[in-house]
């Protein structure tokens, strides 16, 4: 069996799943943010009308929220339902709620991996499509909407169909002037923006042993552009020495069978890759940055749980040292923790001092939600994940997906350039 | 249930996603009637004027993908479609509007996308997964939901289930 199937089989108490199967396993981690949380507690009024009471939480300890979308408040709905999600946690038992300006906190995706919410091997649901990204720790995580969500928090279970897996295998010594990103990109564009529907992507090879966990993660997460059910790593040395440094939890591994079964394999060989954008309007519409046509942008945008951890700051730091923007630059980090660590390393004073703007964690305008959405024909060159009409502001608006040092390029020249150009 | 007829409006376009189906500002909303208003905005502002409880969405391929704010189905839903047919659906889409009980995701062949045309009436029959133009008579396969799947749609959503 594969990684993926090993966790399934282990939650749902079999000693073997194949793809096709259709069964309920116990969940170990439920998380949901200021979208999806309302959502939940929608559902759950919805049911109270149909004659299902919710009384309590299958086991509070195993949930976990956080205030990611709309922070601070955009406006008086966003801060109502904030209000709401803090009330409805604190009346229901969830302790681990993260808020805004008290202490740590940040986007999902980006807590459950730096504070070490989710440990290899875990089956983790959460309230929304990024959550593939904390496969990279080698958890089975799986982003579901509303219902599933509310129907896991009463039952701590929740049913899955056993996915095929497509093994991606990463080979050679990644260039320096090459990012995770360049190589989620280029697969996206090959395979499809449902070539993994339904499906699990699993990355392995040799490039991915010497790849660190924030470049894991990259990878991971944009396996939901992909359409992929979920994207996992099986978890190594490096796992264990980045959960070492966050956790004293327990936790126990699944590696795959040497005679798994993967639908397909794909290899790359990584140092013959070079640094790709998706241009609009969608993350598999590729091309080389070289091969652009000199491409003038308004905006640089380094954020969101794709491309603000702290390895993405570090890379946009070193191409911003010592330079001056030539375009509006927001740089947000995505968690509290982050931007304190990018903060003593000096990475922040490189950035205020090139002219950017430095913001709050939040997923703000990634999702166009709100802190510097994009206005009509508006070019925006960014290390988010996704730039689907609209998806950053103005429908008519564009916006370029790219790796953190690719965006930083374009910051310092007012263009979309491959690092090795300027 | 076996048969429903409604209207169909063809959007022909693949990758259809939930950044178009229900724009992200409006992701703070959680008022199914509120949503609907804005349903498809992306792609027709007028979309949810045009929709007579009932009706049918007619798309190209991977509808859905994107984000999994359940928002979308429940725009669509609320502004009256019952049901989206598809060459194929994005996951979470597909899981949302089932277990939610919002409206039937139905797979059908690329081909039988081409052949329908906006604004005919069509039957829906989900025991014997056949399509039926009622302006033309000619009758189209659909896609058997999987047994798990059907089960939850006969129980109004996974609310009811029991596994």
């Amino acid at each position: 069996m594969t990684i993926t199937e090993k966790i399934i089989a282990r939650a749902s108490s079999r000693s073997r799943v194949v793809p096709g199967d259709v069964l309920f396993v116990n969940v170990d981690k439920v998380m949901m943010h200021d979208v999806s949380g309302p959502g939940v507690i929608k559902v759950f009024e919805e049911w109270a009308k149909k004659g299902v009471e919710f009384k309590k939480i299958w086991n509070p300890d195993k949930v976990w929220v956080t205030e990611d979308h709309f922070v601070p408040a955009s406006d008086k709905v966003s801060a109502n339902n904030i209000m709401k999600l803090s009330n409805w946690t604190k009346k229901y038992g969830i302790k681990r709620h993260y808020k805004y300006g008290l202490g740590q906190y940040g986007i999902c995706h980006t807590l459950s991996h730096e504070d070490a919410i989710v440990l290899p091997g875990e089956v983790y649901l959460g309230g929304d499509s990024h959550t593939n990204t904390t496969g990279a720790l080698g958890a089975l995580a799986i982003g579901l909407g509303h219902t599933d969500i509310a129907y896991a928090l009463m039952n701590g279970q929740i049913w899955l169909k056993v996915p095929e897996t497509l093994l991606f295998k990463l080979e050679g010594e990644k260039p320096e002037h090459l990012m995770a990103k360049d190589i989620i990109l280029t697969i996206i564009g090959e395979i499809g923006t449902d070539g993994a529907n339904y499906k699990t992507m699993q990355f392995a090879g040799e490039t991915i042993k010497h790849l660190t966990m924030d470049e894991r993660l990259t990878l991971t997460n944009m396996t939901t552009e992909a359409g992929a059910k979920n994207g996992i790593i099986e978890p190594d040395e490096v796992t264990e020495s980045y959960l070492q440094e966050r956790t004293d939890a327990a936790y126990s591994p699944i590696k795959a069978d040497a005679d798994a079964n993967y639908s397909t394999q794909i290899t790359y060989e990584i140092d013959r890759l070079e640094p790709t954008v998706a241009k609009p309007y969608s993350p598999g519409n590729i091309s080389i940055v070289r091969e652009l046509q000199s491409t003038e942008v308004d905006k640089a945008y380094i954020g969101s749980c794709t491309g603000a951890k702290l390895d993405d700051l570090r890379a946009a730091a070193k191409i911003m040292k010592g330079k001056k923007v030539k375009v509006r630059t927001e740089v947000l980090p995505a968690a509290q923790s982050i931007f304190m660590k990018a903060m003593k390393e000096g990475l922040i004073d490189i950035f205020l001092e090139s002219g950017a703007v430095v913001g709050p964690p939040t997923c703000g305008a990634c999702c166009g939600a709100h802190m510097g959405v994009l206005a009509k024909n508006e070019v925006c060159v960014s290390t988010t994940n996704r730039n689907f009409p609209g998806r950053m502001g103005d429908v008519e608006s564009q916006t370029y997906l790219a790796s953190p040092l690719v965006v930083a390029a374009s910051a310092v020249t007012g263009k979309i350039i491959d690092p090795r150009d300027i | 249930m076996a048969t429903i007829k409604g209207v169909v409006h063809k959007y022909d376009k693949d990758n259809i996603d939930t950044d178009v189906i229900l724009p992200g500002p409006y992701l703070k909303v959680h008022d199914h009637a509120e949503l609907a208003k804005h349903a498809m905005e992306g792609i027709d502002p007028n979309f949810a004027n045009k929709i007579s409880q009932g009706d049918f969405l007619l798309t190209g391929a991977n509808f859905g993908c994107g984000s999994s704010r359940e928002h979308a189905p429940i725009a669509l839903s609320s502004a009256g479609i019952r049901a989206v047919l598809a060459p194929s659906f994005a996951r979470i889409f597909y899981r949302n509007a089932v277990d939610g009980g919002y409206l039937l995701p139905i797979e059908i062949d690329r081909a039988t996308v081409s052949e329908l045309s906006d604004g005919q009436m069509l039957a829906l029959d989900i025991e014997e997964n056949i399509i039926t133009n009622i302006q033309t008579g000619k009758s189209y396969s659909m896609k058997p939901f999987p047994t798990l799947i059907k089960k939850i749609i006969e129980c109004g959503g996974i609310l009811h289930y029991k596994p």
